[in-house]
């Protein structure tokens, strides 16, 4: 085997999976501390990418345009919670999948009125644009390695912020008890809407680091947001340990599958039984895993211990 | 002791259903008549999804799977029957007799396979997963390049029974209205038997049910597979239908809209669904002719749905009854609130 | 010495730091009402969820009629003749009071797999449960929405659907939660109509019934049988007396 295309498969894999985290992680956390289900979590990734497309075009520098759409996204959230997700809590999950299904359709078809329905690309600083040789076969751009540096920092900022801060006591405890939270005084509404802008930032942030990639488009959040959805079910929901384990896992698998099941298969089929078939068994393939974790721990790997 | 069930506005929806699109059709307007097979095909694989949702509770967020298997049932044999291949398995034709049985086991199968590790989990994980799965066909479905991967299937095909030529619109619609009413009254029938009873006391309580004696998540599955073939069964005449078979089909969305349909009309009775499926597709075409951006009123719809109402449309008919009854507070009728 | 009905042996049970049940053990003779008693906290639920199934023990073993069931879940064991009320009402309330017993009689009067033939006609299962109706007095109520009857109304709905089972084995988790005098006599007077022809373990609170019931007694105290035997001599145990009886002399 290649080892630099499989080197560079991982880094790929590892890229995947950080962006897999900060989606899984907004989504688990808002799940978590919130109990509310959001399947319009992905329309916030899709709002972060245009809104960071719209303003690189404006401002001419991807950087500042970035640092620029992170409240903006961040608003967006808090309105998004002031206006729907507040009138949710507390009711059945079903509810919530529905309503937020409803809310799909109304922020993409904003969208659509917004940036219209092409795709808007967003183009890189000259500087990020290059590609890292590590040797003559193992080539890396530049910007995908950003991606891992960024979506770390991020994971990173995020243990903290959980584990030292003030506010990720209340997180960590909202999570465990929301009432006895309330109880000692602390503004719940306010907390809810914090966690949930955070969760919308961190969604937003995977789509402006994705787009320069990718294009900024009104349908880039379908397909991300099952996968985070599975990410969730294997990491266990609610915990942000298990978001980020299954995250990597995740990312891993389904590149490195896509990449080199083929390759496997050809080991014990014949060559054209291999080419049919490892194309939709890799697609299959982190279904097929979700499946067997859950067979054996139908909470996920690493479930939050109950409130 | 039967389900909560409107005689009157069944017969009422059912008769309009059957005289109406004809008649358009005979008065130059076909389009309505087209409208109305899709209504009623969709309306199969509400009703089925009713029998997991609205009955026993299991929130499948996954079930346009099965349509979308079921459709490809029909296209898969009728791309062979045309290009070759597959004629040592038996699968190259274009036979009815092979298309829908076929529909209906691949449904049933993926339901079996499905269902055995979905029903070990409950609420929100059980939505997800479902989802899940259904997207995993999707994937599946768009990486096999030889059946059109993204783009699908446009082969016109028509599913052949002796007799019966589905390539005629009226022939069609009726076919699909006949299997509706008989999906409608297989639905009702294991509704009150001893099964659905199992069903609905698991729903209502399942904890209760399994002190009884109940093996609950026996008659899950077994609901969960009859839904799943059921639904196949739908898609085949999807397939029939439109000349264009497509992963879209089977697209999480698709999932959401059926469940609408669903509760939109009124879970765990019998003309939910078909109203459900009506007022659906009629807003969608409505609110389409309007406006090409007519899905952001139709989220705020859902949205304000979810909100402010429960039970749906058959319902508010149970519910004023139910109301009515609970201020008697005497011997209240069997009319019965349904809630999710 | 007759074959007990129930046998708890060595059972033990702990959540995180704490042993609800401890080392407890318990044997049950045919055609007895055993009641059960102790103080709140004492771990008589979680005695209960351990006999019927919906909880397995750390250690220890329950026996039915000499089989072990120690592992077996909660369904097979209702089907192999035992039947629980709750403490806590756990009834369908959207069905009316004759489907909730119907379904409770249907458990044991053939299969469920049964697709199309509508319950309506299934009179075999329909007289039975109408008759366990009648037994607790809900007979009128046969078609009323469960969720209307009154608390009354549903602690009998649960005697009646343990009944409903045709089980040999009943436990009943304190029937009389939550009921007024007048309505606990009623009951009193019905589980004293049921004696002898079921085995009845009986967890209550009130006093009053369980030593005018109760063939024999069981004190239960942090999770471990301290005494066992007839009224009198639970009534004349001084480690008994001190440990519970002299604090709930009133009952509830």
């Amino acid at each position: 085997m290649d080892y630099a295309l499989f080197v560079m498969q991982v880094l790929n894999g590892l890229q995947l999976g950080l962006l897999l985290f900060l989606v899984a992680s907004g989504l688990t956390l808002v799940f978590g501390i919130l109990d509310f289900v959001n399947l319009a979590h992905a329309s916030l990734y899709m709002v972060g990418a245009l809104v960071c497309a719209s303003l690189t075009l404006v401002l001419g520098n991807f950087v500042w345009a970035l640092l620029l759409a992170i409240p903006v996204t961040a608003l967006v959230g808090w309105t998004v919670e002031r206006l729907v997700a507040r009138r949710l809590y507390g009711r059945d999950h079903l509810d919530q999948v529905l309503a937020t299904f409803g809310l799909i359709l109304v922020l993409t078809t904003l969208a659509h009125l917004i940036w219209g329905p092409q795709g808007i690309s967003v183009p890189l600083p000259s500087w990020l644009k290059g590609q890292l040789a590590f040797s003559d076969t193992l080539i890396f751009p530049i910007y995908r390695l950003v991606i891992i540096g960024a979506g770390l920092l991020a994971a990173l900022g995020l243990y903290v912020l959980v584990t030292h801060t003030r506010l990720g006591m209340l997180i960590r405890a909202g999570a465990s008890n929301r009432q006895m939270v309330s109880a000692l005084g602390v503004n719940i509404e306010r907390l809810f809407a914090i966690v949930f802008s955070l969760g919308a930032v961190l969604a937003g942030l995977a789509g402006m680091l994705v787009a320069p990639i990718t294009e900024a488009s009104i349908g880039m959040g379908n397909g991300i947001i099952i996968t985070a959805f599975v990410v969730i079910i294997v990491g266990g929901i609610g915990s942000m340990k298990g978001a980020f384990i299954a995250a990597m896992l995740i990312g891993l698998i389904d590149t490195l599958g896509r990449a080199f099941l083929d390759g496997v298969f050809k080991l014990f089929m014949s060559s054209d039984a291999a080419e049919n078939s490892a194309p939709a068994v890799s697609a299959m393939l982190i279904y097929i895993i979700m499946a067997l974790v859950l067979a054996f721990r139908p909470k996920g790997l690493f479930p939050p211990k109950v409130r | 002791m039967s389900a909560t069930n409107y005689p009157k506005l069944t017969l009422l929806v059912m008769v309009l259903l059957a005289v109406l699109p004809p008649l358009f059709y005979f008065t130059g307007q076909p389009f309505y008549l087209d409208l109305a097979t899709r209504l009623t095909i969709l309306a199969i694989a509400a009703v089925s999804l009713n029998l997991i949702l609205g009955y026993s509770g299991l929130v499948s967020f996954g079930h346009a799977a099965y349509i979308g298997l079921g459709a490809y049932a029909v296209g898969i044999p009728g791309y062979h029957a045309i290009y070759g291949g597959l004629e040592s398995w038996g699968l190259a034709s274009t036979s009815g007799w092979l298309h829908f049985p076929l529909a209906m086991l691949i449904g049933a199968i993926f339901a079996l396979i499905t269902g055995i590790v979905c029903l070990r989990t409950k609420g929100v994980y059980f939505i997800m997963i479902t989802m899940a799965f259904a997207q995993m066909v999707y994937y599946a479905i768009v990486s096999i390049k030889t059946y059109g991967g993204d783009d699908g299937l446009t082969i016109d095909v028509r599913s052949e029974f002796p007799g019966v030529s589905l390539d005629d619109p009226l022939q069609l619609f009726g076919v699909s209205y006949v299997v509706l009413v008989a999906v409608m009254l297989l639905v009702r029938m294991m509704v009150n038997s001893r099964f659905g009873m199992v069903l609905r006391g698991a729903k209502g309580n399942n904890e209760r049910m399994v002190m009884m004696g109940y093996n609950t998540y026996r008659y899950q599955l077994t609901a969960y597979v009859i839904a799943g073939a059921l639904a196949a069964l739908s898609g085949a005449l999807l397939g029939n239908f439109t000349t264009f078979i497509s992963p879209e089909m089977m697209d999480w969305t698709r999932s959401g809209e059926l469940m609408f349909m669903v509760i939109l009309g009124g879970v765990a009775t019998t003309v939910g669904p078909v109203l459900g499926a009506v007022a659906f597709i009629l807003i969608e075409e409505v609110l389409s002719t309007f406006t090409i951006y007519w899905q952001l009123p139709f989220g705020l719809l859902l949205m304000g749905v979810v909100l402010y109402s429960q039970g749906g449309l058959a319902n508010i008919l149970g519910q004023w009854r139910a109301r009515r009854a609970l201020r008697d507070a005497s011997q209240g009728g069997a009319a019965q609130e349904h809630k999710l | 010495m007759t074959q007990p009905v129930l046998e708890a042996r060595s059972l033990v049970k702990s959540f995180g730091g704490i042993r609800a049940t401890d080392n407890l053990s318990l044997t049950v003779l045919p055609g007895e009402l055993h009641a059960v008693i102790g103080p709140n906290g004492a771990g008589k639920t979680t005695l209960i969820t351990q006999l019927c199934g919906s909880l397995l023990p750390d250690a220890g073993e329950v026996l039915f009629k000499g089989v072990d069931i120690t592992q077996r879940p909660a369904y097979e064991r209702a089907q192999m003749g035992i039947a629980r009320s709750f403490q806590i009402t756990s009834l369908i309330m959207d069905m009316t009071v004759l489907e909730n017993v119907a379904l409770a009689a249907q458990a044991h009067m053939g299969s469920s797999f049964r697709f199309f033939r509508s319950v309506r006609h299934d009179e075999p299962v329909l007289s039975h449960a109408r008759a366990c109706l009648a037994r607790v007095g809900l007979a009128a109520e046969a078609d009323r929405v469960t969720r209307t009857l009154p608390h009354g109304g549903h602690r009998r709905m649960e005697i009646a659907i343990a009944l409903a089972a045709k089980s040999e084995l009943m436990l009943l988790d304190e029937p009389m939660a939550g009921l007024g005098t007048d309505e606990s006599q009623d009951i009193i007077a019905l589980l004293r109509a049921l004696k002898g022809e079921q085995t009845i373990v009986l967890i209550e609170h009130d006093m009053d019934a369980v030593f005018a019931l109760a063939d024999r007694i069981s004190v239960l105290v942090y999770g471990h049988i301290i005494a066992c035997g007839t009224p009198d001599e639970i009534r004349q145990n001084a480690e008994v007396r001190a440990a519970y009886l002299g604090e709930e002399s009133e009952g509830v």
